[in-house]
Parts: C-alpha cells; structure tokens; sequence
C-alpha cells in the first residue's frame, strides 16, 4: 500500500485535492491522507502540497507547525513532491506578495506579482482566473509527457502572482496572459510545482495527477 | 451600445445553482418560486456537459445568518472537478473556512460584506483574493444610478453600487459576482449597462448573473466587459446543454476552454 500525504497546514482546498487523488487512484493500491504529522509525511511515499490563500501566512502556518524542516527532508529523499497554485509558489526561495518573504528554497526562484498591464499599458485583469492553453518547453518534451502536459491543453488557474525560476530550465510550461508568458509548472528533479489547478481542471487535470502517481 | 462588435475575448461559462435547504430551485428576482431537484445530480450533469465553473447560491442562508451548503458542496466535489464557488449567509472567516473545507475553492459574499467591509480583507489576506468573490445584487435606478441590494435582494442599502465595487476591490475582493435583480429570472438579456459600468471601474474580473435569454446575449455581456457568464434557468429549467451555449459563444469568437 502505497502512501500519499496531503500537507495540512491549515490553508488549501484540501478536499478538493483529496478527492480528486482518490478518484485518479481509484484502481491503484494507494492511499490518500490529509496530514500535519511530520513522522507520516516521513514515511510517505507522495507528497502534496496545496494551496489556497496568502503566501506569508502559508509559510507562517509551516514554520508554526513544525513541518518546514520534515517537507524539506521528503524534497531531498528524492520521492516525488507535488505543489500545486500557492503549494507551488512557497517552493521558491522569496516572494513578493504583501511584503518580502522567505520560502522553502526547495526551488531557486521569487514569487512576483503578475502585473495588471500589458508593456504596451493597456490593463488586464488580475488575478488571472480561467481555462488557459498552456505552452509547453520542447527540451523536456519526454520528461512533460510522462507528466502528461501537452501543448494547447487547457487547465484552470486563479492567481495574482507567478514563479519565476532563478534558472530558466526549471520552467517547463507557461501561458499566454495579454503579452506576458506567465510560469504555469515548474520542476527541478523530484520536485513539481504547478500554478493551475489540476483537481479543478476536469479530465485534464486529472490525467496531469495520475501521472504524477505514475512517477 | 450601438456599436458592439463581437471581438476575441475570453470568457467562463458557469452554472449557477440557487439552493433552498437541500434542493435547487427556480429564483425570479432572487426570490426562490418552486423545487427543481437535487442539486448535486444536476451539477454533476453541468460537469460532464463542460460547465468551467459552477456557483451555489443559498437564498435563504442569509435570513437566518446561517450557511448550510457544506453537506451539497461536499457532495458535489467528489466527481466535479471544476471550481466550485458558494455563497449565502457567509458572515465569517470560519464560515469560509467551513466552505472551504468540504471543497468550495472560493466563497461569494454579499451581506456580510456590505455589513462589515473589514471582511473582504480579512478573507483576501488569509486564502488569497482569487478566493474572495464580492456577490453583488443591484437594482437599477437610472442609467447611471444601480443600488446595492442584500439578504438575496430583499434590504436595500441606499449604497452606490459603483463606490462599493470600488472600495470592495482595494479591501481585495478578487472577483465579482454581479447579479442584476432586475433582469434576474426574466430571460431578457443581461443588464449590459451595469456590465459595462462596472467593468470600467474595477480591473478584477466581473462574472454576469442574470437574464440570458437568447444568443445574442452572450455576445453582448462579453463585447461590454464581463469575463464570465453566469446561468441558470436556460439549464435547470429549458435543459439547454452546456455544449449548445459552448458552441454560441464560439460562433461569437469569444474564447473558451478547450475540452
């Protein structure tokens, strides 16, 4: 039997996420735990970070519960860890939103605003919400379809502030926002973040998820 | 208005579902008139047909102060995979957090707004603004005059819509929920001029509520500035498909997910 952890830490649509694992491993020896215990984060063999909320109270909550240092000992185990919307933004290293911030550094990279005007200053609307066509990097083209992303695919995202890699090959799809590319998944060996939602982007999303159960 | 044309802009179609206790029902001017049925059944049927979003609304949540969603919500979110957003009778941070925890992704609020504005920020600071939807239900008074109505249109605030929108989005509403009372249950089209007004102020995302009643509809909301649509009668109680309205809003050009 197979473990996948869901991070509580008290932010996130964690049943969401639950159900939509769940539902992805229907048929699969695999099984589903929302947690804030460092000793099963440990002994699991997935783990998922989720993320609905604010980035400095997220990262407040980790410290507070003592699970920043047990996260980032799972990251260098080498099993795969998934971060999805603000599950993804804390793996950077700093962010931006409402004033600066430490994060796991799990990938090197900040968090900024995506910005509510195109370079031309005509506006846009922020947060960006809605089904986006994602563009997926050609180099890691084997390593995104084990993943399951493919070019044009639509996936849902809600946000107001984007990673952006320190190292440009941590980027591994994007999308089209006004004139900007805007990070939509990011991976650096093991680790996964992605800014859509995939519990919320219909069959899409849940195809995105069983592969990541797949790694 | 005279001179719309239909241009290439995105937009969400997303089925709206009015509640009262544990049913679905048929809302005229926000006021709940006869039972559907289950409102899970058919929110899974929206899903499957290629709704991008679904909002339940509880009418009555707000008379008693009390919101009874969760049981619906987590129902709902064991096979639909979308975004969910609910409201009615959301008062507090622990009101949201409940939502949030049997699967709503975010919560629409009206009253308990407009009575304590200190909310908006309070919700948008701990799960982020994408989460906070302001729900707004005007009622039109002049071509430039829409008031703020709550408790599912039944109190009047004497509170300009066009200040509220305003101040709600730098307290960090992240979307808003524009409900036109007066179009609302008629099939006469959405109130374009509201859409507009508003859409001129604010640079948060506006999804139209209320009054879809053929085509040319969709295409007028979207030309005028909403980035998602809102329906409810056209579906529950006309049975259109999802993948009918899909196709009008291609025919228009505007730009929607790909299934």
């Amino acid at each position: 039997m197979k473990q996948i952890s869901i991070v509580d830490y008290g932010l996130g649509n964690l049943f969401s996420v639950k159900q939509a694992l769940e539902f992805c491993c229907d048929s699969i020896d695999i099984n589903v735990d929302i947690t804030s215990s460092p000793s099963i984060i440990k002994e699991s063999d997935y783990l998922v970070l989720p993320g609905v909320g604010a980035f400095e109270n997220a990262i407040h909550e980790i410290i507070s519960r003592d699970l920043k240092e047990p996260i980032k000992k799972f990251a260098s185990s080498g099993k795969p860890l998934l971060g999805i919307c603000l599950g993804m933004q804390i793996l950077a290293s700093s962010s931006e939103e409402f004033g600066q911030h430490q994060g796991l550094n799990l990938i090197p990279g900040k968090v900024s605003h995506i910005g509510d005007t195109n370079s031309d200053g005509s506006p846009r609307k922020v947060p960006s919400i809605g089904w986006k066509n994602i563009n997926v990097k050609q180099n890691t083209n084997t390593f995104n379809n084990s993943l399951s992303l493919h070019k044009n695919q639509s996936v849902y995202f809600v946000h107001s502030f984007q990673f952006l890699p320190e190292d440009e090959g941590h980027l591994i799809a994007s999308y089209d926002y006004g004139d900007t590319k805007i990070s939509a998944a990011v991976q650096k060996g093991n680790i996964i973040g992605y800014q859509f939602h995939p519990e919320k982007s219909g069959q899409n999303g849940l195809k995105i998820l069983k592969s990541f159960l797949n790694m | 208005m005279d001179n719309i044309v239909s241009q290439n802009k995105s937009a969400r179609l997303i089925a709206r579902l009015d509640v009262k206790g544990p049913n679905l029902i048929k809302a005229v001017h926000l006021e709940g008139l006869r039972v559907i049925g289950d409102p899970s059944e058919f929110a899974q049927k929206y899903y499957s047909q290629g709704a991008d979003e679904l909002i339940y609304i509880d009418l009555v949540a707000s008379l008693y102060g009390r919101s009874n969603l969760s049981e619906i919500v987590q129902k709902t979110a064991r096979n639909v995979f979308i975004p969910i957003t609910v409201g009615g009778g959301v008062r507090s941070i622990e009101d949201v957090e409940n939502l949030l925890l049997a699967g709503a992704d975010k919560v629409a609020i009206n009253t308990g707004c407009v009575l304590q504005p200190q909310l908006i920020k309070d919700v948008s600071q701990k799960y982020g603004s994408q989460c906070m939807v302001l729900s707004v239900e005007a009622k039109k008074h002049s071509n430039d005059y829409w008031e703020v109505y709550t408790d599912c249109a039944r109190e009047s605030t004497g509170i300009n819509v066009k200040d509220w929108v305003k101040e709600a989005e730098i307290l960090g509403a992240g979307e808003i929920l524009l409900t036109s009372i007066d179009q609302e249950g008629t099939a006469k089209g959405y109130d374009n001029e509201l859409i507009q007004t508003v859409s001129n102020l604010v640079k948060i995302p506006i999804i139209a509520s209320g009054g879809y009643g053929k085509p040319e509809d969709i295409n007028m909301a979207v030309s005028v500035g909403a980035d998602a649509l809102a329906f409810a009668d056209i579906l529950h109680i006309k049975n259109k498909n999802f993948l009918e309205l899909r196709e009008i809003a291609l025919s228009y050009n505007i730009d929607i997910r790909k299934l």
